[in-house]
């Protein structure tokens, strides 16, 4: 097995058997990710000099014996966390000159668990889309197919581990951004239970949403990382104070006896039948183990998708107030008075996708219009959020397709955002009830991969984690990798 | 008499004394160079998060127990979105459907004595904003973000009030009070401590209210007063000669003594005020309120009541010398002192203490003189050793000099005269020297009795004690 097919966990043990140092795997990553710029497009910085750096520091710990599981491991981080000293551009126009003066909590602790930074992911401008077209640094292509898209918004980052050319990488999921691109990439991806993971640092698109996670090779290497990322931040209010659980220990549950919900709307119309078959395959893995199947309906979820483009977009229109030109950011030259500046800095600095957004969102939230819209859509997350718990009441985890087709070609449905925005029909429910999340590969149609999708309750990652670990003990997708990547 | 009523409503805006902001741990301190206060949070960079100052919604908690009102259990930060340099994050976070503090009312004396009852419809906690800069940037703005962030709580009246006069006495009403709660440092120069009042007319009589105008960012009482005065006479003025009244935010200018008009409702911002996804609502417990309500201090018009009934002041007298904490302090530490006549305690520390102070514009916290000080001086009135009027002059001594009453009483020679016969001589000798107005006052010109008493004062340089002097008199001069 070449070194760049190695999972976390077998980097971190050919670290300690001095296999290979820190910075000899370093330099692998960076070459590999920089050779796969021109035809992924999957970074908008790579930091050689910084990583280098921090790989000789971590092949000291390693020599001193200090070495933690992560020590010496090369990892991206999605370029919406914020780094200090390094560019955070969030796939925008608007900071791309943007240098941020401190470290995002996720950045600070993988740094202290000896993750190597690597460099920055690209990205859907501001995490707003699901294919990676907005991001202002060009669109990331899918290393299975590089005329389809990748996904978004963390398309960047599920693009790079689809490739190897990074073992893990952090990203975040609003409503499906890391689920949704590690399906289309064939990758395993990790959205944990709102509040698991600080969002300190992460520059914010849906605040009541946004949760940081992991994309990664296997259920245990994103058990080895989520380990390190997670926790309570005293700078973020919406933190859980609630101990970190083993997530490793937790990888070998048997699956023997556990009570799989299949979501009923999930298998209606509108899913591919060879998505279809895949999951049907997967399903069956899990009852030859010992699980149990059973079919549970959530009524309001088909709700989830107008409901989200109505929250969403309102804490979007709020959370880019900030940037006006006045402190950070793009800065229209030549104003004439204040208004001109305001206009003009956001005009020029926002895409389409992200003005968009915050029209609805400004719309939404406008006197008359409030308890039509937002007010409505709080009752109806409310509505999915007990859906959800009812659902948790009769079964373990539930299971689906992460995404109703494959990858689809780029350019496709960059002119029609509604039938973009189904594309987060499955994701979404689980970003409104603040559930734990993954997407895991189970198999392709054609050259390309598709994702089962597995959430569980409220801070049941050790759950979906197990349950993800024990169907990849049985397979081999997730080892999968693309040609001219191998 | 006029056939047109006022009605008045404030909203004051307090700055909560905490040492730090209220989602930020920059400092609050005021005075420092622009910028030097704000961090990360304050200046709204990407990625950062708000953490809400658990002191500042003590501070609110315990200004809703001192008003009587319902605290909420749970209240929700809100935010309120507009655009402007010294908002950085484009909008502020305040208290919107569900603040902290809800139903309250405070007690005003009119000028006549009477009581009136104002009513509070809330208590909100909010951040304030930052400060535009002109002044010395020809051609540019400058943004200061030290207070940007700082915590207040913007206190919304009733439109109970109907005379200028009502609301001066409402909001020097709250500033005693949010200065007893050690809540807000009140100084209105700083800003700490002003108010927005909205004010309209109505026909005596009418049910109806008339269209308000808003009159921003007061901060002192005197422009309050003005303002709002100029505000009713613009006001009648114009429903007197047939116009409308526009609903609109003034600004009052007081070297001008008048308002004009900042912008009009129509122009007015729709603020999509919405829950703040990035706080938890704050839930209060009963132990919570119970421990802040154990931590309120005895509150103005508990400690006026406490007052009259201990001290056996007027209510006029209870209520100035309450007006502050320190203040009666002061007076209570020099009142236990002189314990047989706290009356007399009350007119020197409203009298001569008061006027010393003011004359050169000090706080009590100021004065030249210590309670224990004064309360010497008094002391030595009572006991005999001076007389009242003496005293005047040993006060001023002391104030200049800083020097004890008893030292200046001795450097001086002022001790007062009780001796008999000493006395007894003196008025011999006057009466002596006075034939003529002797003889007069023997032939019944009472008035004279008091010529006597100066001469005989004149003599003895002031010192004879009085009762005594005025008990030998009469019997000298008797026919």
């Amino acid at each position: 097995m070449s070194t760049h097919e190695k999972t976390v966990a077998e980097l971190a043990a050919g670290l300690r058997n001095k296999e290979f140092s820190s910075v000899e795997l370093a330099k692998l990553y960076l070459d590999r990710a920089e050779a796969s710029q021109p035809t992924l497009n999957a970074f908008v910085s790579v930091t050689r000099d910084v990583a280098l750096a921090a790989a000789a520091e971590a092949d000291r710990r390693i020599a001193e014996g200090k070495a933690g599981p992560l020590t010496g491991i090369p990892i991206a981080h999605k370029d919406i966390f914020c780094t200090e000293g390094i560019r955070t551009t969030c796939g925008s126009k608007m900071l791309d000159n943007f240098v941020a003066p401190y470290d995002a909590t996720v950045v600070t602790k993988l740094k202290e668990a000896g993750c190597v930074m690597i460099g920055k992911t690209n990205m859907d401008e501001f995490a707003m889309g699901s294919s990676n077209e907005t991001s202002y640094y060009g669109p990331v292509r899918n290393p299975w197919d590089t005329s389809m898209v990748p996904g978004g918004s963390s398309g960047g980052s599920a693009a790079a581990v689809a490739a190897r050319v990074v073992p893990a990488a952090t990203a975040t999921d609003t409503g499906g951004s890391i689920r949704q691109p590690a399906a289309l990439c064939g990758v395993t991806g990790l959205k944990p239970t709102y509040g698991r993971v600080s969002r300190y640092g992460m520059i914010a698109f849906a605040s009541s949403l946004d949760q940081g996670g992991v994309i990664a090779a296997s259920a245990e290497d994103a058990a080895l990382v989520l380990g390190a990322m997670a926790g309570f931040d005293p700078r973020d209010s919406t933190s859980v104070d609630r101990p970190v659980p083993d997530y490793v220990a937790a990888l070998n549950r048997p699956v023997k006896g556990l009570r799989i919900g299949l979501l009923k709307e999930f298998f209606e119309k509108g899913l591919d039948p060879e998505v279809e078959k895949r999951i049907r395959e997967a399903l069956d893995v899990y009852q030859k183990l010992g699980a149990e199947l059973h079919e549970v309906s959530l009524p309001s979820l088909p709700l989830s998708v107008p409901t989200y483009y109505v929250v969403a977009p309102a804490e979007c229109s709020s959370n880019l107030a900030r940037f006006d030109g006045v402190r950070f950011g793009h800065r229209a030259g030549n104003a004439k008075d204040l208004m001109e500046l305001y206009c003009r800095s956001r005009g020029e600095g926002f895409g389409a996708e992200v003005k968009r957004r915050i029209m609805t969102g400004t719309y939404v939230l406008s006197a008359g219009y409030y308890d039509a819209y937002y007010l409505q859509a709080q009752k109806v997350r409310q509505l999915i959020n007990k859906d959800f718990e009812r659902a948790f009441g009769e079964v373990d985890v539930l299971m689906g397709p992460t995404t109703p087709t494959p990858a689809f070609p780029l350019g496709a449905k960059t002119s029609d955002p509604i039938t973009m925005y189904l594309n987060d029909i499955y994701t979404i429910g689980a970003n409104l009830a603040g559930l734990p999340a993954m997407s895991v590969p189970c198999g392709f149609v054609g050259k390309l991969p598709v994702g089962l999708q597995i959430v569980g309750p409220h801070f049941g990652e050790e759950k979906i984690l197990g349950a993800a670990h024990a169907y990849q003990k049985e397979t081999d997708w997730h080892r999968r990798l693309p040609d001219g990547f191998k | 008499m006029s056939e047109w009523e006022t009605v008045i409503g404030l909203e004051i805006h307090a700055q909560l004394s905490t040492k730090s902001k209220i989602f930020s741990g920059s400092s609050t301190a005021y005075g420092a160079a622009p910028n030097a206060q704000a961090n990360l949070v304050d200046l709204g960079y990407p990625g950062v998060l708000p953490v809400l100052n658990a002191e500042a919604v003590r501070y609110a908690v315990k200004f809703g127990l001192a008003i009587g009102a319902t605290v909420s259990r749970t209240s929700v930060f809100a935010r309120k979105n507009y655009f402007y340099p010294d908002l950085p994050k484009g909008y502020q976070i305040s208290q919107y459907e569900l603040p902290i503090v809800a139903r309250g009312k405070l007690e005003i004396v009119l000028d006549d004595g009477s009581k009136k009852v104002i009513g509070i419809t809330r208590a909100h906690l909010e951040e304030d904003a930052g400060k535009s800069l002109h002044e010395g940037l020809p051609g540019a703005s400058g943004i200061d973000l030290n207070r940007a962030g700082t915590p207040l709580i913007e206190i919304v009246s009733e439109p109970d009030m109907r005379s200028a006069k009502e609301a001066v006495a409402y909001m020097k009403k709250v500033h005693t009070l949010v200065r007893y709660l050690d809540i807000c440092d009140g100084n209105m120069q700083e800003g700490s401590f002003r108010c927005d009042a909205n004010v309209s007319v109505r026909k005596k009589g009418s049910e109806k209210f008339g269209t308000r105008a808003e009159i921003k960012n007061l901060n002192s009482f005197r422009f309050v007063e003005k303002a709002i005065n100029y505000e009713v006479e613009r006001q009648i003025d114009i429903l007197e000669s047939g116009g409308k009244v526009v609903q609109e935010t003034r600004l009052y200018d007081p070297d001008k003594g008048e308002t004009r008009s900042m912008r009009s409702k129509e122009e007015a911002n729709d603020y999509r005020y919405f829950p703040d996804p990035d706080l938890l609502p704050v839930v209060l417990d009963d132990a919570f309120l119970e421990s802040v309500r154990k931590s309120l201090p005895e509150l103005p018009d508990q400690k006026a009541a406490r007052f009259s009934s201990e001290y056996g002041l007027s209510a006029y007298d209870a209520g100035v010398l309450t007006s502050s904490r320190e203040l009666a302090a002061y007076y209570e530490e020099v009142a236990k002192e002189v314990s047989s006549d706290p009356k007399l305690a009350a007119n020197w520390v409203m009298g001569e203490l008061a006027a010393a102070l003011n004359k050169e514009a000090l706080e009590i916290g100021e004065s030249r003189l210590s309670s224990a000080a004064l309360a010497k001086l008094l002391k030595r009135i009572q006991d005999k050793t001076i007389s009242g009027k003496i005293a005047k002059e040993v006060f001023e001594a002391m104030w200049a000099t800083g020097k004890d009453a008893d030292a200046i009483i001795e450097e001086k020679g002022l001790r007062q005269i009780t001796d008999t016969s000493a006395i007894e001589k003196a008025i011999d000798e006057v009466m002596a020297k006075n034939p003529s107005q002797l003889a007069d006052y023997r032939a019944g010109k009472d008035k004279l009795f008091g010529f006597f008493v100066g001469q005989v004062m004149k003599a003895t340089g002031g010192k004879a004690n009085p009762a005594q002097l005025n008990e030998l008199l009469k019997k000298k001069l008797a026919p």
